[in-house]
């Protein structure tokens, strides 16, 4: 097994999912020869060629539009769309075309899609390179979103993505591209879509969170006493969501922190919080608090360290629940 | 320094038949068989009635809005009919009825469509075709997509994708000409010019002078072609799909026709169209002039129009008959075709439905709400 960082981990999983099945096809802005902005295609267009790892023109919609065209034709396309703020351009072919086709046509046409984005906030980018736009995707019918944390989950949840039968967001946290390794299998393997995953067990307060802020909430449970246990979750998948996951953990614990990056109104938290309020209601000891980025535009770099929700928000939250 | 042309060209324009149905013998030539130009005349004709049906149908409550291909029927029996049937893709807008048509739906889908059942919208097993596409300009880019994964795997089959003269104002047509053009795809993009977007017409949809140079700056051959004129619309998309099988990339054909009726049934184009201008356009209807090139070479009279409009007519009954006794579909149906598993929070919402309108899941519902299982 190697020691691979996320970035590692997706190339890898690219490459063993292409050479599996030669549907696959890897295609974006400066995928091929570059490797991508964030080298993640690195080496997979000199290995399976022009036809498979394409460098197209610079059309966000065009990008997705023919993509979903590919998937309808029985191809399996793995656009990437080099940051989340370019989505935009994009947004009506995934929201009212790869969401709506299965359903529109009774499944007769599908659109086995996976839209590879960096995500969020935390690498000195330039604007729009640092939004977290998991709500709005989730809102829309039709479209998974997920987001792994750790280069293990990348490649389990990518292999999942590529194999789902339905257009899937793939969002990559690019905080931690480069930040964590961890060993990650040859084998092939899937993490489920749709699973969350318990990072430590703990009986006093849930938190849950997804993508680079998993890092920032298990940095609050270091500075926590040590008899304060926290069980934290790993959300995975943001649509469909584990509710059963959250629900068990909640039913035991009474609290509940949810931390996101994404601005607090109407962001996942507002969700999980009714979700709950909803299902452990008797539960609850302390109402459930948000930590989360604000309703602002996200700062440019020299500020945006106060925008992120970063561990000392984190661990104020927990303890203000425990305190409640 | 003398002064240099970068670039230079011209749009051609192609008719083979003229206004009074008098065919050019030496353009047309073995262009097309007395039996196919029959054919065609009579799936023309046949389409032209279903068009007026589903228009009295919309009126008398048993249908939604539907939009009448009335005027057009040359330029998509013509583009069809150059189409090899299972090999070849048709990408529609909404109003290319006859195409799809001609390419094996049957016809009571669309009907199906517009009362309001996506079952309209679920292509048979084995036919190469989208359903038809409301939002404009969208699915130019699926067209090439689908032409761009023929491409890779090197199947010869061609996408024809039928858009207005208003969707070329759109983004997204310009963004699939440039990806068409750039990766060399096999598809043809046909512009139905039909002169007005609803109530836009054509000088205000832009400055071009035509349609067809627009697919210049894409690097692909383009023509204008009298889009009321079967053989030349067949003659142009032959030609063009010849070109996308032997791998030399995409082709625009710009389709000069008339939409006759108005936009849809929701719209009145006598509120911003002269009276002038359509009975000119009247005058050139596809199928008076087909039938005046029929007689003249002695295929047709005065019987046979007869016999023809009267199967036309017990054809289209037998549609409309099959289309209203279709079952309703169920209430689920709303749900199960979100995704190919439906996640268990949808399963929940479903259930929902079923027994409450509270828009929760049914075991969170508490007291007589939770009594009320079906």
């Amino acid at each position: 097994m190697a020691e691979l960082n996320l970035v590692q981990s997706i190339n890898l999983a690219l490459a063993q999912e292409m050479e599996r099945d030669d549907r696959v096809v890897v295609l974006g802005e400066d995928v091929g020869l570059n490797g991508g902005v964030f080298r993640v295609t690195e080496g997979l267009q000199k290995r399976f060629g022009e036809d498979r790892v394409v460098d197209t023109p610079l059309a966000e919609s065009g990008i997705i539009g023919t993509s979903i065209g590919l998937a309808m034709n029985d191809m399996r396309p793995v656009p990437e769309i080099q940051f989340e703020g370019f989505l935009g351009p994009a947004y009506d072919q995934l929201v009212h075309h790869a969401g709506r086709m299965r359903n529109r046509t009774r499944g007769a046409v599908t659109v086995p899609l996976t839209v590879r984005v960096p995500v969020g906030g935390g690498i000195h980018a330039p604007e729009l390179h640092s939004d977290s736009p998991e709500a709005i995707y989730s809102h829309h019918v039709g479209i998974k979103v997920v987001m792994p944390s750790t280069p293990y989950d990348a490649k389990g949840l990518l292999l999942a993505a590529i194999r789902d039968p339905d257009p899937v967001l793939y969002f990559e946290p690019k905080r931690v591209y480069r930040s964590y390794k961890e060993h990650v299998p040859e084998d092939d393997y899937e993490v489920p879509i749709g699973e969350a995953k318990i990072l430590s067990e703990g009986n006093d307060v849930t938190v849950v969170t997804w993508g680079a802020t998993v890092f920032q909430a298990l940095a609050a449970l270091d500075e926590l006493p040590e008899d304060v246990s926290v069980e934290l979750i790993d959300l995975r998948t943001i649509y469909p969501m584990d509710e059963d996951a959250i629900v068990e953990s909640v039913q035991k614990t009474g609290r509940c922190v949810v931390v996101h990056e994404a601005a607090r109104t109407a962001g996942m938290g507002a969700e999980i919080a009714t979700i709950v309020q909803e299902k452990c209601f008797l539960n609850l000891e302390a109402p459930v608090q948000r930590v989360t980025g604000f309703d602002v535009v996200m700062p440019y770099y020299k500020l945006e360290n106060h925008y992120l929700p970063e561990a000392p928000r984190i661990k104020e939250a927990i303890e203000q629940v425990l305190a409640y | 320094m003398p002064k240099k042309v970068a670039y230079k060209t011209q749009i051609d324009y192609l008719q083979l038949m003229d206004e009074n149905g008098k065919l050019d013998a030496r353009l047309a030539k073995d262009l097309l068989g007395d039996e196919e130009v029959q054919q065609m005349y009579e799936h023309m004709t046949v389409c032209r009635r279903y068009d007026e049906v589903a228009f009295r149908l919309q009126r008398s409550g048993r249908m939604g809005t539907f939009p009448q291909n009335k005027g057009q029927e040359a330029a998509a029996i013509g583009s069809g009919h150059a189409a090899r049937k299972g090999v070849d893709w048709l990408v529609p807008a909404y109003r290319e009825n006859a195409a799809l048509f001609m390419h094996g739906l049957p016809m009571h889908y669309v009907l199906v469509y517009w009362m309001g059942d996506e079952r309209g919208s679920q292509i048979p097993d084995g036919l190469k075709m989208l359903p038809l596409s409301v939002p404009i300009g969208t699915h130019m880019l699926h067209a090439v997509g689908i032409a761009w994964a023929n491409k890779i795997r090197g199947d010869d089959g061609v996408v024809l994708t039928y858009f207005g003269d208003g969707a070329t104002s759109e983004g997204d047509f310009h963004e699939a000409a440039n990806f068409a053009g750039a990766l060399q795809v096999p598809c043809v993009f046909i512009c139905q010019n039909n002169q007005w977007a609803i109530s836009v017409p054509r000088d205000r949809q832009t400055a071009s002078e035509t349609f067809a140079q627009k697919a210049l700056g894409y690097g692909m051959p383009t023509i204008q072609v009298d889009g009321n004129d079967v053989f030349a619309m067949y003659k142009a998309t032959r030609d063009a799909i010849e070109r996308a099988r032997e791998g030399d990339g995409p082709s625009f054909i710009e389709a000069v026709t008339y939409r006759l009726a108005d936009h849809t049934t929701a719209d009145d184009a006598s509120r911003y169209r002269d009276e002038d201008e359509l009975d000119a356009w009247k005058a050139k209807d596809p199928l008076i002039r087909l039938r005046k090139y029929l007689e003249a070479k002695g295929l047709w009279d005065e019987d046979k129009q007869e016999a023809l409009e009267a199967r036309a007519k017990a054809i289209v009954q037998e549609v409309v008959k099959t289309a209203e006794e279709i079952p309703a579909p169920e209430v689920d149906d709303i749900f199960d075709y979100t995704f190919a598993e439906l996640p268990e929070s949808l399963k929940a919402q479903r259930s929902t439905m079923r027994t409450t309108s509270l828009g929760q899941d049914p075991s969170q519902v508490g007291g007589a709400a939770a009594q009320t299982v079906r």
